[in-house]
């Protein structure tokens, strides 16, 4: 039928419209044409909305990590108590535990409170005491032991408040849902109130989160992201001494080098095949090799860099190549016709330009790497690690954390607290992709040569 | 003599190597560059590179080797008879290294260990006190092994600087010996470096290389005490520690297959229609916004999809759609790890695509829009049947990239491996299971940890086709224009 419309229109018998106004078949095909584009604005939109919407979702919860609720105390540091020899000596010091320390924050908070005229209400001294951080102790007794003399001195001490006291403030935790957590109760929330309208609680800024080492599952208050960011920083260390040489002398040889025969094409082949291999499978190969075969030590900082930089090589070599391959050949031939050897004109002529590339390409490959996680899973990095790993060359052997992976692990735990924790981490985990991707792009508008 | 010692007065040796060739050079030629074959410092370069490749090359074999002497002597001092019911020689020996360790660190406190090796009671409670916690009460026969551990790993250090040294030094003699004005020293120089970038390159076969046989030996021990017909057949996934556990993959495949296909579906229709709009309607400053946006998707770190599968969608999908719909009450669900997947692929797609409808050449679309078709008859009609390779190309990729996603499924789509059609069921993937697999303390020898190995060797066989699959496709169709 529609042949035949056609073919009548075509002849001109069937026209009775003018041309300003369009006939039914162009108005239908002008609408889906606008239907085609709308589809694409569609698209674009959705697109862009499920980025908006994992940021917001991100920082939103993540944000309130970098703030922390503390209460201000000051605290005696009591001789008699904490020295019992006298001598002011760490070692002999070291002898009170955190309990003992413990007791004596509840002490010197329960009496600012009487001091400030504070009501508690029914609470027992001991519910008081619950509302500072089990780890203040620990900080303070780190504090005291690293400076013995501190003893006898008053100092004005901000103790790290509960999680559950800290997740009041920052609307994690409700009346509502505090009486039915055996870990707190509306009666301390109240009582926090008081103690924020008194001017002694306080939730402020929170370096810690980027200093302090991890703590454990009871304890999210406490954790921070100290020995994650240095077991990122070792291994990114280890990738860039391990993959940039490698990666630059692989693209150097096979584009400048090699000749066109088939084993060039096996490796060209088989290094655009390992760019494309899922990164867990990586993590079975630092398993099998590295720790079973090399008997390396697991979880550590030298195996995780091993992996990842074996990962980052063929995404150096990518772009190396196509950095080379857009050097001119008339600079090669300029080199040469003075006499420079092959190797020579590319190390003094070629290669240098071919910088700006090479780095843009490296720095993002780094940062790949720096986000990885599932490799490092299965070379054990998943354990607790509180401890900073040692200086380098030995504390690449020492068992590590990286940013990714306590993300992971923060995942993992039951407390409510560590959810904060662990986007509060991947703002920080973004921020350093941020920064390693303006200064690529930096590099790549500064210096790219077009030629 | 430690490593690093050693490396470092090799590394000394090599840059007084460097002056020393270079001078003996011109004391050859008498003060006359001219004279030489090659500038002063090809001289200098030919004479370190004697003395620092041979040493490096046999420090790194060396190394490798050290670990099987080691074991090999210490396996001789324990009897297998000796091995007590439930425990194994790899167990064994995990204690005997720890023993090893226990022993340097005494004696680094100045400890007599000699004395304390005759008492493992006394042993025992000196380790703990030194902060090394052993299991089991150290039997004569394993501190004997932990002794010669500790022997044989003194004599290798000692043995291997040794012989570098000497290789370094022999390597700076012959390299003085031959030094004459004649001798070609850029063209040695080169031939080293030359030999050097070779090397280097093949760090990738020999990677893959690694994957394979790693995956294969640990794949072939695997089918050895699991029956290959039951994992390939099986359609159960129950893992006991135990043992008597049923391997089947399918259930695994199953939760791969069906988490990538929704994956596909969120992102092929997204990414291929933002390319062509972005490609064949948007205007340069549009596009100059966009475009990097997308690719925003493609730079942000998978763990940070699994975190917002955990924390966001996956409550939002329960909340308001599986809940009230009576799909079950599940938060990880492979509709859950399927939508992030697709935001995370998009980029992949449409950046792709972009490039291939970009390719197509100009003067096809002059043509048909020459012959009255609107843009959107032009794309559909003629572009995208050119381009259409390409994508195929494009989604087999995405495809290959979804399926070896781990941490958003293992963060998104859950731990239970069933066979539903239930997309708001908790699923799992084969990912996921490589990871709860290997994660822990594991025992290298149950068929429930070797089974991670077949389960990544089916993996890297799957990506590997796709990807291979999706760049012949490419490479076919990029000929038909070029």
């Amino acid at each position: 039928m529609t042949t035949l419309d056609m073919t009548g229109e075509n002849a001109g018998t069937g026209r009775s419209k003018s041309l300003f106004t369009a006939d039914k078949r162009t108005a239908a095909r002008n609408a889906a044409e606008r239907r085609f584009r709308a589809y694409g604005v569609v698209a674009i939109t959705l697109a862009i909305l499920a980025l908006v919407w994992l940021l917001i979702s991100i920082f939103s919860t993540g944000l309130p990590a970098f703030k922390q609720t503390f209460i201000d105390i000051p605290v005696t540091l009591d001789a008699a108590v904490l020295d019992k020899a006298g001598h002011g000596n760490p070692d002999e010091m070291a002898s009170v535990s955190t309990i003992g320390y413990g007791k004596l924050i509840a002490k010197a908070l329960s009496a600012e409170i009487a001091a400030r005229g504070i009501d508690t209400g029914k609470m027992k001294p001991r519910d008081v005491a619950e509302m500072i951080s089990e780890e203040s102790a620990a900080t303070l007794r780190n504090m005291v032991l690293a400076n013995p003399k501190l003893l006898g001195s008053t100092i004005q001490f901000p103790a790290l408040a509960n999680g559950r006291i800290d997740g009041y403030f920052k609307g994690r935790v409700t009346m509502a849902t505090a009486a039915l957590d055996k870990n707190t109760s509306p009666e301390k929330l109240a009582l926090a109130d008081r103690l924020v309208a008194a001017g002694m609680m306080q939730t402020r800024l929170n370096l810690g989160f980027l200093t302090m080492p991890d703590a454990s599952d009871q304890r999210p208050e406490a954790a921070g992201l100290g020995v994650a960011i240095l077991g990122s920083l070792y291994m990114m260390f280890i990738v860039l001494v391990l993959a940039l040489p490698i990666g630059v002398a692989a693209s150097v040889y096979l584009e400048e080098f090699a000749p066109k025969n088939r084993w060039t094409d096996l490796i060209e082949v088989n290094i655009s095949n390992l760019a494309a291999v899922p990164s867990i499978v990586y993590g079975i190969l630092g398993l099998a090799i590295f720790i079973n075969f090399g008997g390396l030590p697991r979880s550590t900082a030298i195996v995780g860099g091993l992996v990842l930089a074996l990962m980052t090589l063929p995404r150096i070599i990518i772009p190396t190549r196509a950095a080379l391959k857009a050097v001119p050949p008339s600079i090669r031939d300029a080199a040469l016709g003075v006499g420079a050897s092959r190797l020579q004109t590319v190390m003094h002529h070629v290669l240098p330009l071919a910088m700006p590339g090479v780095l843009t390409g490296t720095i993002i490959g780094l940062a790949q790497a720096l986000g990885e996680t599932a490799p490092l899973l299965l070379i054990g990095m998943v354990a607790f690690v509180r401890d900073f790993p040692k200086a380098p060359p030995m504390g690449l052997l020492d068992p590590a954390s990286a940013l990714p992976v306590q993300i992971f692990n923060w995942t993992q735990r039951g407390d409510p607290g560590f959810v904060e924790r662990a986007s509060g981490a991947i703002i920080v985990l973004l921020v350093f992709l941020i920064v390693m991707n303006t200064a690529a792009i930096i590099l790549r508008r500064k210096y790219e040569r077009r030629w | 003599m430690s490593l690093g010692l050693l490396c470092l007065i090799l590394l000394g040796l090599a840059a007084a190597a460097f002056f020393l060739g270079r001078q003996r050079a011109m004391a050859a030629a008498g003060g006359d560059v001219r004279r030489l074959h090659s500038l002063p410092g090809f001289y200098g370069q030919i004479t370190a590179l004697a003395v620092i490749v041979p040493a490096f090359a046999v420090l790194v074999v060396w190394l490798l080797a050290e670990g099987f002497v080691i074991q090999s002597s210490a396996l001789s001092h324990i009897d297998v008879a000796d091995v007590p019911a439930g425990s194994d020689v790899s167990l064994v020996m995990a204690d005997v290294t720890r023993l090893a360790r226990g022993l340097a660190t005494l004696a680094a406190n100045g400890t007599d260990v000699e004395a304390l090796s005759h008492d493992p009671v006394a042993l025992k409670t000196a380790l703990g006190a030194a902060g090394v916690a052993m299991g089991n009460d150290p039997t004569p026969a394993m501190i004997d092994a932990a002794k010669a551990v500790r022997t044989t790993a003194a004599q290798s250090r000692l043995g291997l600087s040794v012989v570098t040294l000497a290789l370094a030094l022999a390597g700076l003699g012959w390299a003085l010996v031959r030094i004459k004005p004649e001798f070609r020293a850029r063209n040695a120089t080169e031939t080293v470096a030359m030999g050097l970038l070779i090397g280097a390159s093949l760090i990738a076969v020999l990677t893959t290389v690694g994957i394979v046989l790693s995956m294969l030996s640990e794949t072939i021990h695997f089918f050895g005490i699991y029956p290959a017909t039951k994992f390939f057949l099986s359609a159960t996934w129950t893992p006991r520690f135990g043992g008597g556990s049923d391997l089947g993959i399918w259930p695994l495949v199953w939760g791969t297959v069906y988490v990538s296909v929704i994956a596909l579906i969120v992102a092929v229709p997204i990414g291929l229609l933002s390319a062509i709009y972005l490609s064949e309607y948007a205007s340069r400053r549009v596009r100059g916004i966009v475009k990097p946006l997308i690719e925003i998707l493609a730079g942000i770190p998978t763990i940070v999809y699994g975190l917002f599968a955990l924390i966001t969608v996956g409550p939002l999908l329960r909340d308001w759609i599986a809940v009230p719909m009576g799909f079950g009450n599940s938060s990880s669900s492979v509709m859950t790890a399927g939508l992030v997947m697709g935001i995370m692929v998009i980029p992949f797609v449409s950046s792709l695509s972009d490039d291939i409808i970009n390719a197509v050449p100009q003067s096809l679309r002059d043509g048909s829009l020459g012959l009255g078709a609107t843009p959107s008859e032009t794309i559909r009609k003629v572009v995208l049947p050119a381009a259409l390779p390409g994508i195929v190309g494009a989604v087999l990729l995405a495809a290959s990239r979804a399926i070896g996603e781990t941490m958003i499924v293992v963060l998104g789509a859950g731990a239970a491996a069933r066979l539903s059609l239930n997309p708001f069921d908790a699923m799992t993937t084969v990912t996921v299971k490589i990871v709860s697999q290997l994660t822990g303390d594991t025992e290298f020898n149950s068929p429930e940890t070797l089974v991670a190995f077949a389960l990544g060797l089916t993996l890297f066989t799957l990506t590997l086709g796709l990807n291979i699959l999706a760049l012949v496709i490419v490479r076919k169709y990029r000929e038909q224009y070029e």
